[in-house]
């Protein structure tokens, strides 16, 4: 698998606003199928990274590679609707009803997305395909961002981003859509990169995680390596907070 | 105030040239301002520059906005010709479309700045075109923003327009200014409640439209848009049913003897066989220049303002050599023809009441310049800015305590209530007589004739059925004859007669 052509390659890919450096020159390649979870701490530039994916963010320098082509090269909404994409802020259109949300980037290409391929978009996020004609605003938080994957799966990509996709959520609802979410790459063979804060998410949802800081990638492992005590200072003092919390919540079980 | 129930049945034309004029300056306003938005909420110059400019002309009275297009459209004729209309509908659309852009274009631009960020990030990732952007996302989601905004422009403009009567487009504010100038209040209160009327149903339907916008519901915006289609179309038809070929347009300005001359002359040129029309209510400079430009073909105006005003003459050479000069002046300036005089002079003249004028010993403008710092004037809105008042000032000296500005009609009830001691009145007024005011000599001949002249337009300068309708009104109306029409227009008691009426009277007078 690492022997094919990577699906995409950032190619010392630096983001400048202004004063601010926010991506310092990242070069890696992310092979098709895998899950990558990409981890730092805020302003870490992680989220601009994210972006230079689908172009709603430009690099200053250097290049980013989807499917071997400069991405600067594609017409921006034509890219956009052929990668799927979750944000934080789930970014639902209020004004538009639950299919409609999901339907809008087939929609926006001419095609009309059928009722029963709706109910099994929303079937596939774990949603009642009653939910179809209600309005966002009739929605829990939850099942707003199940809209959101749902809506960034309709058109069938191959390669799904997702900006801090949980961080709005209770830890409960979390949990079950990260696991939804890993079922599903593995399901449609997606390709998926996560910016996430949470290094315990990362390590149980990815199999490969980058750690950012200060706008450099300054680790690069599996997160079997990663809890072996790999990756360096930065990725370590990220990976020590979930592990002292266990070990915490261990030792007060060990002592009831 | 029966009388206004028989009123508002004949005020439908007025009604209709109303719906049209306010509805064609909100939807001007409407095509300039919301594009002006989308380019605004990408351009933070383009947003300063625009909401400055609106809230600029916001600062500027509707009436002078109103008056302010007549020179600017006079001028734009060197380069469109002489065919640009310059009085009635196009300088009232371009003035209340401007006024009704801020409203507009603020609330469509502050709907676009508050739109939720996330939702604008995930029209471009869900890969959104910047035109779907603006349609599928951006415009529904400020439309009832933008509604509100479109409600506001609506009820000002619809408000506003009542003012277009001075500019000489017919409007809600015809009976408005006609009767405050009659002191017909029956008529003043009709107009202000068709045009309220008018306010309040558009500003309802409006709202239902920004409802249904809002709630998604589509028969609701889609019935109350098609009620609003409805009413205008109704105006329209309205309107284009009534218009036919050029009729002989008459001016009147602001005062009632304007008023009864202007029926006087329509209904000569109604008995030989002409179609006429009305502009009532006009400011003073702009008639002179309307009828200059033919967009007014007749009018009633007075030596003494063509001698200071347009002459800019301050000396006074006497009563003939003033008609003769202004009448060659006339001619050669402005192709217009001074078909004479009408025999009678409505010269400015300071009055007092008698009690007060035997009290303090005053007979004269010089008597008058002594015990002047402790008295307070009253003019007419223009008075005080005209060169008579600043010859008369400057001949005697007159320094007062107050200067004060009323309404003609005003002036002298404010005479009688001690609110003005002197006041500039007309000589042809028939409150004088019956106030029995004291009428202040003028020693020095400050102040020049006025006698009424009878002008006609370039257009219908040579037109030998118009001149021989008129002639015999040259020279027929006595001092005392007028007065006594302004009078019977002006008294409040039940000898009250409208300036038709009065017009009718006073041709029977002058022996017509």
């Amino acid at each position: 698998m690492e022997q094919s052509a990577p699906l995409l390659e950032f190619d010392h890919v630096v983001c400048r606003f202004g004063e601010v450096t926010a991506v310092g020159g990242v070069a890696c390649a992310i092979a098709a199928g895998s899950f990558v979870a990409l981890v730092g701490a805020s302003g870490s530039g992680k989220s601009t990274l994210l972006k230079t994916v689908n172009t709603l963010a430009v690099p200053s320098a250097g290049r980013v590679l989807f499917c071997g082509e400069d991405v600067a090269g594609l017409k921006p909404a034509g890219l956009r609707r052929t990668v799927g994409y979750v944000f934080q802020s789930v970014g639902l259109f209020p004004h538009f009803s639950v299919a409609e949300n999901i339907a809008i980037g087939p929609r926006l290409t001419g095609e009309k997305l059928a009722p029963a391929r709706i109910a099994e978009l929303l079937a596939l996020v774990e949603l009642d395909p009653s939910l179809a004609a209600r309005m966002p605003d009739e929605l829990s938080g939850g099942q707003r961002q199940r809209v959101g994957v749902a809506r960034a799966l309709a058109g069938g990509p191959e390669l799904l981003l997702m900006d801090e996709p949980f961080g709005a959520l209770d830890p409960v609802t979390r949990d079950a859509l990260g696991r939804k979410v890993r079922e599903l790459h593995e399901a449609l063979g997606l390709t998926t990169i996560m910016v996430t804060h949470d290094m315990a998410e990362a390590l149980l949802l990815a199999d490969r995680v980058l750690v950012m800081d200060q706008g450099q990638l300054v680790a690069d492992e599996s997160p079997q390596a990663l809890l072996a005590g790999a990756g360096g200072d930065v990725a370590q003092g990220l990976v020590a907070v979930p592990r002292q919390q266990a070990e915490r919540l261990a030792a007060m079980e060990s002592r009831r | 105030m029966g009388a206004i129930w028989e009123i508002l049945p004949g005020l439908g034309d007025k009604l209709a040239a109303h719906v049209v004029l306010s509805a064609s300056a909100i939807g001007l306003a409407m095509v300039i301002a919301l594009p002006l938005a989308v380019w605004a909420s990408r351009s933070q110059m383009v947003s300063r520059i625009a909401l400055s400019f609106a809230s600029l002309v916001q600062t500027i009275p509707a009436l002078a906005l109103l008056a302010l297009f007549f020179p600017l459209l006079l001028s734009l004729r060197a380069v469109f010709g002489e065919g640009l209309p310059t009085l009635g509908f196009l300088p009232a659309l371009m003035a209340l479309t401007l006024y009704a852009l801020l409203p507009i274009l603020r609330n469509a631009v502050t709907a676009q700045a508050n739109l939720d960020p996330g939702v604008l990030e995930a029209a471009d990732g869900v890969g959104m075109t910047k035109w779907q952007k603006l349609t599928l996302v951006e415009a529904p989601l400020s439309a009832p923003f933008i509604m509100a905004g479109i409600r506001t422009a609506s009820v000002w403009t619809i408000g506003a327009a009542t003012l277009a009567t001075t500019i000489g487009q017919p409007s809600l504010g015809d009976p408005i200014f006609a009767g405050l100038q009659t002191q017909n209040w029956a008529l003043v209160l009709a107009g202000c409640l068709v045009s309220a009327g008018l306010a309040l149903v558009a500003d309802w339907l409006l709202w239902w439209i920004e409802r249904g916008i809002d709630e998604r519901k589509r028969w609701k915006w889609a019935g109350a848009l098609a009620v609003v289609a409805l009413g205008i179309s109704a105006a329209l038809w309205a309107q284009s049913a009534g218009s036919e070929e050029r009729r002989i347009v008459i001016a009147s300005k602001q005062f009632s003897e304007q008023y009864i001359l202007a029926q006087l002359i329509g209904a000569r040129l109604e008995q030989a066989g002409y179609a006429v029309e009305y502009r009532d209510g006009l400011g003073s400079a702009v008639v002179h220049s309307a009828v200059a430009s033919s967009a007014i073909d007749i009018s009633v105006d007075y030596t003494g303002t063509i001698w200071t005003n347009y002459l800019k003459r301050a000396d006074n050479p006497g009563r003939e050599a003033m008609y003769e000069t202004i009448a060659a002046w006339e001619a050669r300036k402005n192709g217009v023809r001074v078909l004479g005089r009408l025999g009678f002079e409505n010269a400015y003249a300071f009055a007092m009441r008698a009690d007060r004028a035997a009290a303090l010993g005053v007979a004269s403008l010089a008597d008058l310049a002594a015990v002047a710092p402790r008295l307070t004037v009253g003019g007419d809105p223009e008075f005080f800015e005209r060169p008579e008042w600043i010859a008369v000032r400057d001949a005697y000296g007159l320094r007062f305590a107050r200067n004060r500005n009323f309404a003609p009609t005003f002036m002298y009830d404010a005479l009688r209530s001690g609110e003005a001691d002197v006041i500039s009145a007309y000589t042809s007024d028939g409150r004088i007589a019956a106030d029995r005011l004291v009428v202040l000599a003028d020693p020095k001949g400050a102040l020049p004739s006025y006698d009424a002249l009878l002008m006609l337009s370039p257009r219908i300068a040579q037109d030998r059925g118009v001149i021989a309708a008129l002639e015999p009104l040259i020279g027929a109306i006595t001092v005392e004859a007028m007065r006594e029409a302004n009078l019977a227009v002006d008294r409040e008691d039940a000898g009250k007669l409208t300036p038709k009426q009065a017009a009718a009277k006073l041709a029977v007078k002058a022996g017509l």
